[in-house]
Order: structure tokens, then sequence, then C-alpha cells
């Protein structure tokens, strides 16, 4: 059973008379463990495509399942357990607490999971070694470089061991040095066996991931497998 | 869902929103001081009047003759009056209360297990072998009842008997203050003294009271009354009656059985008003709380005005907060928070807000009413009960007045919150 299955997913925005269709009858399945880049011109919908698979918003129309669940029906709550749950996400600009230390900001899906203290603070100081950011759990965002900061997004998309990964441009705010660390982080989880799927702008990015879906105008234009990436 | 979990849930929520209140309230050191000051105004005059009311309360309870629960008195002139002192004149007419009528009250009052009359007379001088002080000991003229009513005990020695009463001796009672002070290096009783320059056998020392600070509450002399009356004669402001129920349970009866028989000796006509004063302690204090309750009302409506000022004051600091907070909370709701984790931490910065004003608010209140005890020379006094109420109001001020920001900040929507700039 594959872990994403949209059907004839439509969203549309109402501005005022105009309706926009950012995306169009899209129907889409990504097996566990894959690896997807998601490409497109911007306006093209791939940011809303992103916030329906991670449960943020809803479609207007159409069918998902994530791991088996039937995400289209739920309600709000049950819609935040999922997220807590099942996805991580690593936005453009980190989108940390920037008054919290970095081992806050990921324990922070852990207290809404309601995990206890201690075990809690492991598994957060876990996750921080695992982005090579052991030295760095006391930093607040301001007091980290913005690879380090990301690599914080990471470790905090990961904390619960979701069944998947969204990153929707995490390089897009870093330089080219920075971003391919980062993009070598997520090649690394990837060959963990994390499923993860980014949004990109950048051919060179996109090449790291195993299939490359291309939006246009709120349509699939293209959905291709390639081999195993450089790195 | 087992129950622990339940509780490890609520618990960490708990926590999560307690830091953030107090990281955000630390992040706006000033802003949050000027919110909360409301808040501690609004507590501290509550608190302020409600301890210098209790110091008040206690100073007028220090001050009355130490009656017993079950034992009421009679006297010409009221023992404490508040308020308006116009109606002197009224007093002042009365007919004196005289021996005869304590006598008539002792004879008839069924329902009395102890009936005293009493007198005060002018300070006089002691004078022993060891001795002599100053002329401001309390003469007290007493008959054998009121050592009973008065819940005096002897230490020593022993009360005087009908005979002293009746044949007018030259005895005493000592307080054991003045015991102490004239006679330092051995027992008193069996002892000559001098009042004012005539000889009294001392026949007894009553246990020490001594609670009061005052310090000269044991600082007196009893003699017999008639003894007294022939030496000095009745003082203008009369004798006094002090009555001591059987029991708790008959005690109105008393009091109702006491004003008939005085009402009849003196032939006051049906319905005209009593032509003295019936009291007791619990009817002074009541007076006294009926008195300062103008105060307490004022004071409540004052601070309520000031905590609803400060509550609308903190509902819009918190809009503010939820507004510059908006990022935040779309990262929180991105990673799992429900709406309600979302509503439950802003309305607990609310209330956190609330309290450390009400905390602040309640010991300055405490203290400041204090200064009062403190001039008065009585122990000081805490008002737990307002105490508890004003905290208990402030997070229900917290809670009112957080809730419509906390309800905005948990219906943003995650997407626009975590775009917004
Ligand atoms: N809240 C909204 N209200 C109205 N229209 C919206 C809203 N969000 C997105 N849209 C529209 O939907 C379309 C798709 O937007 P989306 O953000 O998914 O694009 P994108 O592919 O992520 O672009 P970019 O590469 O610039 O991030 C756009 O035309 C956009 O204007
Ligand atoms: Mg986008």
């Amino acid at each position: 059973m594959s872990l994403i299955h949209l059907r004839n997913i439509s969203r549309c925005y109402q501005m005022g008379a105009e309706t926009i269709h950012a995306l169009r009858d899209v129907s889409l399945e990504i097996q566990r463990g894959e690896y997807v880049a998601i490409m497109g011109p911007s306006g093209s919908g791939k940011s809303t495509l992103m916030n329906l698979i991670g449960c943020l918003d809803t479609p207007t129309a159409g069918h998902y399942e994530l791991n088996g669940a039937n995400v289209s029906e739920m309600d709000d709550n049950q819609l935040a357990e999922i997220r807590n749950r099942e996805i991580g996400f690593v936005f453009q600009t980190f989108n940390l607490l920037s008054r919290s230390n970095a081992l806050h900001n990921v324990e922070l899906p852990l207290i809404y999971n309601g995990m206890a203290m201690e075990q809690r603070r492991r598994v957060a100081l876990d996750a921080l070694a695992q982005v090579g950011l052991a030295d760095r759990v006391h930093h607040k965002p301001n007091e980290l470089s913005g690879g380090q900061r990301q690599r914080v997004a990471v470790a905090r998309a990961l904390v619960n061991k979701p069944s998947l990964l969204l990153a929707d441009e995490p390089t897009g705010n870093l330089d080219s040095r920075t971003g391919a660390e980062i993009m070598t982080l997520f090649e690394e989880l990837s060959r963990k066996g994390n499923t993860l799927v980014l949004v990109t702008h950048e051919e060179d990015i996109a090449k790291h991931a195993r299939r490359i879906i291309r939006l246009r105008d709120g349509l699939i234009a293209s959905d291709e497998k390639q081999a195993a990436g450089p790195g | 869902m087992n129950s622990r979990r339940n509780w490890s849930f609520f618990f960490a929520e708990l926590h999560e929103s307690f830091s953030m209140a107090l990281t955000a309230l630390t992040a706006h050191k000033l802003r949050s001081a000027l919110t909360l000051l409301g808040v501690l105004i609004g507590v501290f005059s509550i608190i302020v009047v409600m301890t210098a009311m209790r110091v008040l309360e206690r100073n007028v309870e220090n001050n009355l003759s130490q009656l017993g629960s079950r034992t009421f008195a009679i006297q010409k002139w009221p023992e404490v009056q508040f308020g308006n002192n116009s109606d002197w004149e009224k007093y002042w007419r009365r007919k004196n209360i005289t021996l005869e009528l304590g006598e008539t009250v002792e004879k008839k009052a069924t329902l009395a297990s102890a009936v005293g009359i009493e007198g005060t007379f002018w300070g006089g001088q002691i004078q022993t072998r060891y001795a002599k002080t100053a002329p401001t000991v309390q003469l007290l003229g007493e008959t054998t009842g009121s050592f009973e009513a008065r819940n005096w005990t002897v230490e020593e020695g022993r009360i005087f008997n009908d005979n002293d009463v009746d044949d007018a001796r030259d005895v005493c009672v000592l307080g054991a203050a003045l015991a102490k002070s004239i006679f330092p290096f051995g027992s008193p009783v069996g002892n000559e003294l001098k009042i004012n320059g005539i000889n009294y056998n001392v026949v007894g020392v009553l246990a020490s009271k001594g609670a009061s600070l005052g310090g000269n509450q044991d600082n007196f002399v009893i003699v017999p009354l008639t003894t007294a009356l022939n030496r000095y004669g009745l003082r203008w402001n009369g004798l006094g009656i002090l009555v001591q129920a059987r029991t708790s349970a008959v005690y109105a009866d008393c009091e109702e059985q006491v004003r008939g028989i005085l009402r009849a000796a003196r032939k006051v006509r049906p319905g005209a008003a009593d032509d003295f004063e019936l009291f007791s302690n619990d009817s002074l204090i009541e007076q006294f709380d009926k008195f300062t309750r103008a105060v307490r009302i004022g004071v409540v409506v004052v601070s309520s005005i000031a905590l609803l000022a400060a509550g609308v004051g903190i509902m819009n600091i918190m809009l503010v907060s939820v507004t510059e907070r908006t990022r935040e909370i779309g990262v929180r709701r991105a990673v799992g928070a429900k709406r309600r984790n979302i509503m439950g931490q802003f309305i607990m910065e609310a209330v956190v807000l609330c309290e450390i004003g009400g905390v602040i608010g309640v010991v300055l209140g405490i203290l400041g009413g204090n200064i009062l005890a403190w001039f008065m020379k009585v122990p000081p006094a805490v008002p737990v009960d307002w105490s508890v109420l004003g905290l208990l109001i402030c997070s229900i001020v917290g809670v009112i007045f957080g809730t419509y920001p906390a309800y905005k900040a948990a219906n943003l929507d995650p997407i626009e919150s975590l775009r917004y700039e």
C-alpha cells in the first residue's frame, strides 16, 4: 500500500468573483521510502500541494489517504494529531521559535504528543546529534548560522520519527554551499529509509531525488523516475 | 489512551504553557509591568483596606473589657461609640444604674448563673512596705458575682465572699501585674497595703490574663463595691451590671429576661426605647463591623472598577501579543498543537500576568495595612480569606479577558500564520 494516495484532488481559492484553481484534479501516489522532488514555475501550486500532503490544508474536492487513513474527512483536531505523528515539516524560512533555544525548538512536537520530560530531552538531543548540532543545543536561532538553523528545523521534523518528511524549498534561503550540506543531510536520511518530498526551483537540487514531479498551472506536467543522484 | 498518558499530556502542555507565558512576559518586561500595574493596584487597594480593618477590629477587641462568650453587660453609657457622637445628651439624661437596681437583677434573673455589679473609680496610689506606685492604678469595686461573670480566677488566696460585700470590709484582690510590682518578695495574701492612704487587707491575687500588648491589663486593684461606694460615692457614669447566662442556649432568653427586669424596675413604658445600654463583646464587634461596612463596600467597588480597567488593558496587550506571535502560532500548529493547546497557552499567559500583579498587590497590601498595626501596637493581621479571594479574582480576570485573544489565536489559519510577515 502506498504511503500517500491522492485521488482527483482540487484546491480552489475564492478571490472575490474570481476562482483561482491552485490544483486541478491531481492524482498521485508516493510509496514508502521514496525521495521525490516537486518542481515547477512560481504559482504552479507546489506549496499548495505540500500543504495538502502535510495535512495543514484540506482539499476543495478529492480524496487523500495518508498511511491508510482518510485525511480528507478529518476534523481539525485529528489533522493536528496526524501532523504531529506522521509528518515532519522543513520550511524555507526555518520557522523556529526565536526566543527558545535549539533544544526546546526540537522538543516542541514531543510536547504536543505528551512525552515525559526526561524522555523528551533525550530524544531531542538525539535528533540534534543526528544533524550534527550536538554542541549547539543551547543556542538560540539568532546565535546560529542559516545552515545550522535549517539543521535545527530538520531535527525538529525528524524528532517524532514521522513517516513523511516534507521540505518546501529548504535551501531557498541558504547559499549554495550550505544548501549542498543540507541536501547531503537529506540524502543520508533517504538512505536510512525516510520518505522525503521536497519542493525546489533548482535542477541541481532536484537531481538528488529519485523521482521528479513537475507541476504547471495546478496540473502534473510530468512525473519521472531517475537513477540515484550524485553524492 | 490510558489515563497515565493523559496526565502526561496534561502536564507537558501545562508546563509548556507556563514557560511560554513567562518567556513572553520577560521578553517585554516594561510592557508586562505596566499591564499588571492595574491588577496590582486593584488588589492592593482591597487588601490594604481589609488588613487595616482587621487590625482595627483586633484593636477594638483588645480594648473591650474581657467579657466571656456567655456574658453581657448593662451600662448607662455605651462602651464604645462608632460614628457620630450627637447622642451624648440622650445618654447623659438617663438615670444612673444603682446598686439597688443591680441587686434586683441579681434576685430576679433566674436564667443567669452569675450576676456581678461593678464600678470603676479614680485611679489611685498603692503603697506597701516595699513599693509605691504611680497614682494611676485602676480601682474597681466589685460584688461576688463579678468574678465569675468576668471570668476571673484567683491564683492565690480567695475572692470576695458575701460578708465582705455586705459588711463593706476593707479587703482587696490584686491584679497579677500589680501584685508582682508591689509585693516583689513573696505572697501578698494576708498583707496590708494602703490605697490612697487607707489600709486594706489583701485576700487574693488574680491569675494573669496578660494576652494584651498594652501591658497594664492586670494593673488594677479590686475592693468590695459597697466599700468603694461608701468611701468615694457613685460616680457620674453610674455602675455596670454583668450577667452570665447559664448556658449558651439560654443566652438570648437571659438577655430578654434581664431587659424585662430592668424596664419594669425603671418603669419604661412599653414601646419606648431602653434607657440603658445592653451589650456583649459580639454585639460590639457587630456594631464595629456595621460602621466599617460602608468603607468595605466602597473599596470593593473601587477595586472592581480598577480590576475591570486592568482586564481591558490585559486584553489589549494580549491581542497585540497574538498578532506579534502569529508565526509562532503557525509553527506550533504545524508541529501538532491543537486549537485548545493554543487557546490554553494564551489564557495561561493572561492568568500568569494577572497573578504576578495579584501576588505583588497582596504582599504590598498586607504590609501596608500592618503599618497601622505597628502604630497601634497590636499584633499584625493577615486577611487570608481576602488574599485568597483577591488571587482568585485575578485568575478570573485573566481568564475572562484572556479568552477572546486566545480564541483569536486558536482560530488563526495555520498556513496563513506561517506566511505572516
Ligand atoms: N491563500 C490563498 N489565497 C488565494 N490564492 C492563493 C492562496 N494561496 C495560494 N494561492 C494561489 O494559488 C496558486 C498556487 O500557489 P502556490 O503557493 O502553491 O505556488 P507555488 O508553486 O508554491 O509558487 P512559489 O514557487 O512561488 O512558491 C497561486 O496562483 C497563488 O496565487
Ligand atoms: Mg511555494
